[in-house]
């Protein structure tokens, strides 16, 4: 296939690519959109086989099937509850993808026996597209290794580690500055970059909280996306510059609503470990002056039989305990009464945007339902109940008054301002960020305490048996 | 230093990273993690280039990474549009289409 052939039909799969992304913007456009997007790969694909450049083709193909493979038996079995943990994966697949590529590509350079020119441009771009490529190999690994428990969530920090994070960074620009000033002079200088990248991904993951992974997720999304554009400025790929600077920015844009939703800078997801725990709140919910209401089961289904207006607010614990179809259920039956259901979702809710969103989605609850929090939160004022399944940091009144709580100027939900407020909660310990939530000690809130799922499932069976 | 390719490539980088944030500021926070694995899945392009350095003529470092890469590009690119496609099934309207199925 000709240059010019190639080169068009990139451009045909850029184009189908953008039409993928617009098809997002609604859920009957979504599955429209995403053939487009499979259509652009698959014409991305078999020109690229066609070029004359490649002569053989067994890797190609093994590669092709065993990857294939892999990802479709990961999509047909992972629950929805994993999702955070897939994308996770995922982009630690795509660094390493990238950042092998750019290795392969120096290797083709000079590591065999005909040394081959390199210009200034490629190799500045090869060494960026193998740091970030690595870098976000590492991190999403880390990532990974949080939300699935493997490494403790709770923030990993000792002195003097950001001043070696920014340290490590700034020794990466030199060595990338240097293999641009002397392209190919010494491979040592080159084969640290990834080296340091995969070191970075660690030693950056590892101060940031568990809560914070959507930020992380959302940051490793747009790396992915920068070293994937690196990898078109090196190999001269338009449609790989497109597809990166794509998902760079989606990266991006949700990286920022996600620290904006937590009223929070990147500079303080990044560097700030938040939710040590040995924060001034976490001492004060041992304060024994306060009470709260702990409630039975029966208390709360009498406080719902009694209600015509319902909002549930999920949070993760609702994906930990896998409560999506529990909640749902209860919904039914509210709904059978002729109560009013509707769901207040937060940006931040759950451990990746949008989380909560798909688990409710799963339990086939219609998304009309489903509210924003700046479409929801004048209606809690005139709501008879708020159910509150396992979220916290989102309903802290703190954040709207108390200057001195760490969450202070994050949107949260107004579920106080309701008439009455039944929180779902595994038991009074402070929550993972450690923040006291004066919510809990309200007289018009009452606590359930126990797993979740179990507590919606009895509910419903109380509500069930007395009409 | 500055080449007119480099320039022509960040043309193209600028212009696609001001459609990319127009086109996504349209998407409704409801559909964030459908995005993000749909983001994820044509990042996958990133299988071309790994194509090419697995498919080169005597290198077996090259063919290796290659190999390597074409496997984990590639279960993004499977992985990621199926897994968008269950998702998106996933959202439904509350209403006539309800009643209509049954």
């Amino acid at each position: 296939m000709s240059g010019a052939l190639l080169d068009l039909a990139y451009l045909t799969s850029s184009v189908l690519f953008i039409l993928c992304l617009r098809g997002l913007s609604s859920p009957e456009a979504g599955r429209r959109g995403i053939f487009l997007g499979e259509l652009g790969m698959f014409i991305a694909v078999v020109a690229t086989v066609l070029q004359q450049q490649i002569v053989t083709y067994e890797w190609i193909i093994a590669g092709l099937i065993l990857g294939g493979g892999i990802g479709t038996a990961i999509s047909l079995r992972i629950p929805m509850t994993k999702m955070p943990e897939r994308i996770a994966l995922s982009h630690a697949f795509g660094g390493l993808a990238t950042a092998l590529v750019g290795i392969a590509e120096y290797h083709k350079h000079f590591g065999t026996s005909h040394v081959e020119a390199m210009g200034r441009v490629t190799m500045g771009a090869l060494g960026f597209e193998v740091f970030f490529g690595s870098l976000t190999f590492t991190g999403s690994l880390m990532a990974f290794g949080k939300l699935q428990g493997l490494i403790t969530g709770a923030p990993i920090t000792f002195r003097g580690l950001n001043v070696m994070n920014i340290g490590l960074f700034a020794g990466c620009a030199g060595l990338i500055a240097y293999n641009v000033a002397f392209p190919g002079q010494v491979h040592a200088l080159f084969y640290a970059l990834p080296v340091v990248g995969l070191l970075i991904g660690v030693t950056g993951v590892l101060p940031i909280g568990g809560a914070d992974m959507p930020v992380v997720i959302s940051l490793m999304n747009s790396y992915a996306g920068l070293a994937a554009s690196a990898t078109g400025f090196a190999l001269g790929h338009n449609v790989l510059i497109i597809t990166g600077a794509l998902d760079g920015s989606s990266g991006l844009l949700l990286s920022l609503l996600m620290s904006k939703a937590m009223n929070r800078s990147f500079t303080n997801v990044l560097f700030g470990a938040f939710g040590t725990g040995d924060s001034g709140g976490a001492a004060a919910a041992k304060d024994p002056g306060k009470s709260y209401n702990e409630a039975t089961v029966e208390d709360a289904a009498a406080v719902l039989q009694a209600s015509q207006s319902v909002i549930v607010v999920p949070g993760y614990g609702m994906a930990v305990s896998q409560a999506q179809h529990a909640v749902r259920d209860l919904a039914a039956v509210l709904q059978k009464r002729g109560v009013e259901v509707k769901y207040a979702i937060h940006p931040v809710a759950g451990r990746m945007p949008g989380h909560m969103n798909v688990l409710l989605a799963e339990a086939n609850v219609p998304y009309d339902e489903l509210f924003d929090l700046d479409m929801i939160n004048d209606d809690f004022a005139r709501t008879d109940a708020v159910i509150i399944v396992g979220a916290n940091d989102v309903v802290n009144p703190a954040a709207k008054k108390d200057t001195r709580s760490p969450i202070y100027g994050m949107p949260v939900f107004n579920v106080e301002l309701s008439r009455s407020v039944i929180v779902l909660k595994r038991s009074m310990n402070a929550g993972f960020s450690g923040v006291e939530n004066e919510l809990f000690f309200l007289p018009n809130t009452m606590m359930v305490l126990g797993d979740a799922k179990k507590t919606l499932l009895s509910l419903q069976a109380a509500m069930k048996g007395s009409h | 230093m500055i080449t007119h390719e480099l320039v022509f490539g960040l043309y193209i980088f600028s212009l696609a990273t001001f459609v990319g944030y127009q086109v996504i500021s349209r998407v409704p926070p409801l559909l964030h993690t459908p995005l993000m694995s749909g983001t994820n899945a044509i990042s996958g392009i990133s299988l071309v280039g790994s194509m090419v350095a697995a498919g080169l003529e005597h290198n077996q470092t090259s063919t290796l990474l290659g190999f390597v890469a074409v496997t984990a590009a590639s279960i993004n690119v499977v992985g990621g549009f199926m897994i968008t496609d269950r998702m998106l099934r996933m959202f439904k309207r509350r209403g006539p289409e309800k009643e209509a199925g049954k």
